[in-house]
């Protein structure tokens, strides 16, 4: 009620206001919280805090403190080689082993003792700036420290939110572009509201000699980052940060936290989860948030808090929606989240069909080439325009009009090794179905083709003559008969039409 | 036969040790911005050692100057806890620790002492970067971006992954080798080279903290390769010592 009463005196004016109008139903103004005149809470109390720092995707416990605490943070610079990509080194400069750097979490008011210690393999000397402190250079004037030394400074963490720190060392860029930042989040007073899981997620984009994903030691290619011309853009510094087993974890009817930050050097992200609605949206990691969003921006050197409710299980994707970059670049991570399915919000699919639009089949050769049959007067011409129609109704999906099929996915019949080698094998294949690796004109291909149920010992018959005297293949013809002696004599996959 | 004449080449430059290379008179443009001077900046013929110094001569100095060794320098002109901390005792390299390696751990005053008991300086800044600007077949290189780049991919490896030897790449127009890819080096007024240590205000450099000295910038913001080594020098006090800092000695001309 106390609490009440005080936001009645921030309100007073608005509530006035309204009041001269009449209105009973007064939509809730939030009150200003002050920034950073209204941050500072006196001196530290109790003992000094040292700061739990957390790699990525981790994040720190929250500090659960009423009051302003003197907080020690050790921070150390290593220049570390990893893997930016599968079988791609790169040297990182890191804020403690790690791109992003370690996660800093304070408590408004408190007082942070911040000490760099650049290690002594490093080579270079760097600095930090970080974006929660008031002061010239967000500490980098103060911070300027030589490989094998420490620097220490001091600052009161006035305003509230979550803040890229960089390091800021000549050049700038180049330090940046390899990785040196991470986030430190100053939680307001009354700390932020309970989640289920956080996680620590911040994109970069980064600039090799070599292209995307080619093997070996990449060094830094300065050239292409002055032209912004990323060779990747990844979440936490490699590609697969976030995926298989190093997925980010939830549980259905869980809410999950995201601190997301954007390190640069030049790209502004487009963050977006795939099958998720953010709840929540602390815009640009401030204060008041926006919601039901589908995808946010973070801008270089910002971040952003977002927060979503899980619903139903499966995978979803992180990525920046700029999409070359997600699919192109690297810039993909994972949530899976486990539990119950649940049907009322989302089925699965419902229909799996042939939509055959306008490739659907004309009917005159097929009936013709029937009366034909029937009659045993069947010319290899009708099979073949019957077959035609069949096969442009039927077939086309996957091996295409032209025959050729997909790479890797739909093997060509055209100039088929594969089908010319085995005309018994074909006719299996079409009544029964085909599973698993087999090799056509020389490449491998491992997919599943199902039986074609729906077509009789005649359609089948037409369809084979129709690809056997297509796209340069030998020639011939198939007959229903043929068709009929492989249907008695093999076994169809269970379930399918006989 | 060549390749033995070759062989002996190599091994009576290694034998010597740094000699000293007959660098010209002549005039470059600098990537620092130094507010009294516009245009080019002259530099006077001097010499200047065609390798860095090694572990083996360094170590030869400290045993006839034993105020220089491990553990006697005083800490006002060797950080203790670093000065040459790599080698095994104060007058012994041991086994993980080359002759022929650039000696590096040593301070500004240290450095300065070695090439006193020569005969002979730091160079200035203005002296190395005149130098260190020219490959194989020019005097300046630097507008050369394979050159640069090459230069850059040697930033890209840490410190830690091991230290060449000295005089294994080939020398520049001058005649000298590894003024890039190997080590950092102390110049004679590097303490003079004070940019903010913030940076991103170059353009502002930090006055008072230069006592009369004319105020510095970098002027070639393109020209990274010395934009990085201008950086760490300068967040150096003379003291201090790196696993990758070196140095050479340079002398006047009579």
């Amino acid at each position: 009620m106390k609490r009440q009463a005080g936001l009645l005196v921030a309100l007073g004016s608005a509530l006035l206001l309204i009041g001269c109008q009449g209105g009973s139903q007064a939509p809730v103004v939030a009150a200003d919280t002050g920034g950073s005149a209204a941050g500072d809470f006196g001196p530290p109390q109790g003992e000094p805090v040292k700061a739990i720092l957390t790699s990525p995707p981790n994040v720190p416990p929250p500090t659960n403190r009423t009051a302003p605490a003197k907080v020690i943070v050790e921070l150390e610079v290593r220049e570390v080689e990893k893997e930016i990509s599968e079988g791609v080194k790169y040297t990182f400069w890191t804020f403690g082993g790690t791109v992003p750097g370690s996660f800093i979490r304070v408590r408004q008011g408190d007082t942070v003792e911040f000490h760099l210690k650049n290690h002594p393999d490093s080579k270079m000397p760097h600095n930090i700036d970080l974006h929660a402190v008031t002061g010239p250079g967000g500490g980098a004037t103060s911070s300027f420290t030589a490989p094998g030394h420490q620097s220490q400074f001091t600052f009161k963490a006035l305003n509230a939110g979550l803040y890229i720190y960089h390091c800021a060392t000549a050049p700038v860029g180049m330090h940046v572009a390899n990785g040196m930042y991470g986030l430190i989040l100053v939680e307001p007073s009354e700390g932020l509201r309970k989640v289920d899981r956080e996680y620590y997620v911040v994109q970069g984009d980064f600039y090799t000699v070599g292209k995307y994903r080619e093997k070996g030691v990449q060094p830094f290619d300065m050239q292409k980052a002055i032209d912004e011309n990323a060779t990747y853009v990844l979440f936490n510094g490699s590609e697969g940060s976030m995926l298989g087993d190093k997925a980010l974890k939830a549980k259905v009817g869980e809410t999950v936290r995201l601190y997301v930050g954007n390190g640069g050097p030049n790209l502004s992200s487009n963050f977006h989860v795939i099958g998720e609605i953010f709840d929540r949206v602390y815009t640009e990691g401030g204060t008041r948030y926006q919601e039901n969003v589908q995808t946010t921006l973070v801008p270089a050197g910002g971040s952003t808090m977002v927060e979503f409710h899980m619903e139903v299980p499966g995978t979803s994707i992180l990525v920046d929606h700029a999409l070359f970059r997600a699919f192109n670049k690297g810039a993909l991570g994972m949530i899976k989240t486990e539990g119950p399915d649940n049907k009322a919000v989302y089925s699965g699919k419902e229909v799996d069909s042939v939509y055959l639009g306008d490739k659907a089949v004309s009917a005159t050769p097929v009936a013709e080439a029937a009366t034909a049959s029937a009659s045993g007067a069947l010319t290899v011409k009708q099979q073949i325009a019957a077959g035609g129609a069949l096969f442009n109704g039927t077939c086309s999906v996957c091996h295409q009009a032209n025959g050729e099929g997909m790479p890797a996915v739909f093997p060509p019949l055209a100039k088929s090794d594969y089908l010319k080698a085995d005309i018994d094998r074909a006719i299996t294949t079409v009544l029964n179905g085909r599973t698993g690796a087999i090799k056509v004109n020389g490449k491998d291909f491992n997919s599943v083709m199902p039986p074609m149920s729906q077509l009789n010992d005649d359609e089948v018959a037409h369809i084979l003559t129709y690809v056997l005297n297509n796209w340069g293949n030998p020639g011939g013809q198939v007959s229903a008969a043929q068709v009929a002696k492989v249907r008695g004599t093999t076994a169809r996959p269970k379930g399918a039409a006989n | 036969m060549r390749p033995a004449v070759l062989a002996l080449g190599l091994l009576v430059a290694a034998a010597q040790g740094s000699g000293y290379q007959r660098i010209p008179a002549g005039e470059y443009r600098s990537v620092l911005k130094y507010e009294d001077l516009k245009g080019n900046r002259a530099v006077a013929a001097y010499e200047l050692m065609t390798q860095p110094v090694t572990n083996g001569e360094f170590l030869k100095f400290v045993k006839s100057h034993r105020e220089w060794q491990r553990g006697r320098a005083l800490p006002l002109y060797a950080e203790p806890s670093a000065y040459l901390s790599h080698w095994q005792t104060s007058t012994a390299l041991g086994a993980n620790v080359s002759s022929q390696q650039p000696v590096t751990r040593v301070s500004w005053f240290a450095a300065t002492a070695y090439c006193e008991a020569q005969g002979a300086r730091l160079p200035t800044w203005s002296e190395w970067e005149y130098v260190a600007a020219a490959d194989e077949t020019h005097r300046d290189a630097r507008q050369d971006r394979a050159w640069r780049e090459r230069i850059l991919a040697w930033y890209a490896q840490s410190a830690g992954t091991g230290l060449g030897v000295v005089g294994r790449t080939p020398a520049n127009v001058y005649g000298v080798q590894e003024l890039h890819g190997l080590v950092w080096e102390w110049t004679e007024d590097y303490s003079a080279m004070l940019v903010s240590a913030d940076n991103r205000s170059q353009s502002e450099a930090d006055r008072a903290r230069f006592c009369g000295a004319g105020a510095l910038a970098v002027d070639d913001r393109e020209n990274y390769p010395v934009m990085m080594r201008v950086a760490l020098l300068s967040s150096l006090r003379g003291a201090d010592s790196t696993s990758s800092l070196g140095f050479r000695c340079a002398r006047s001309l009579r």
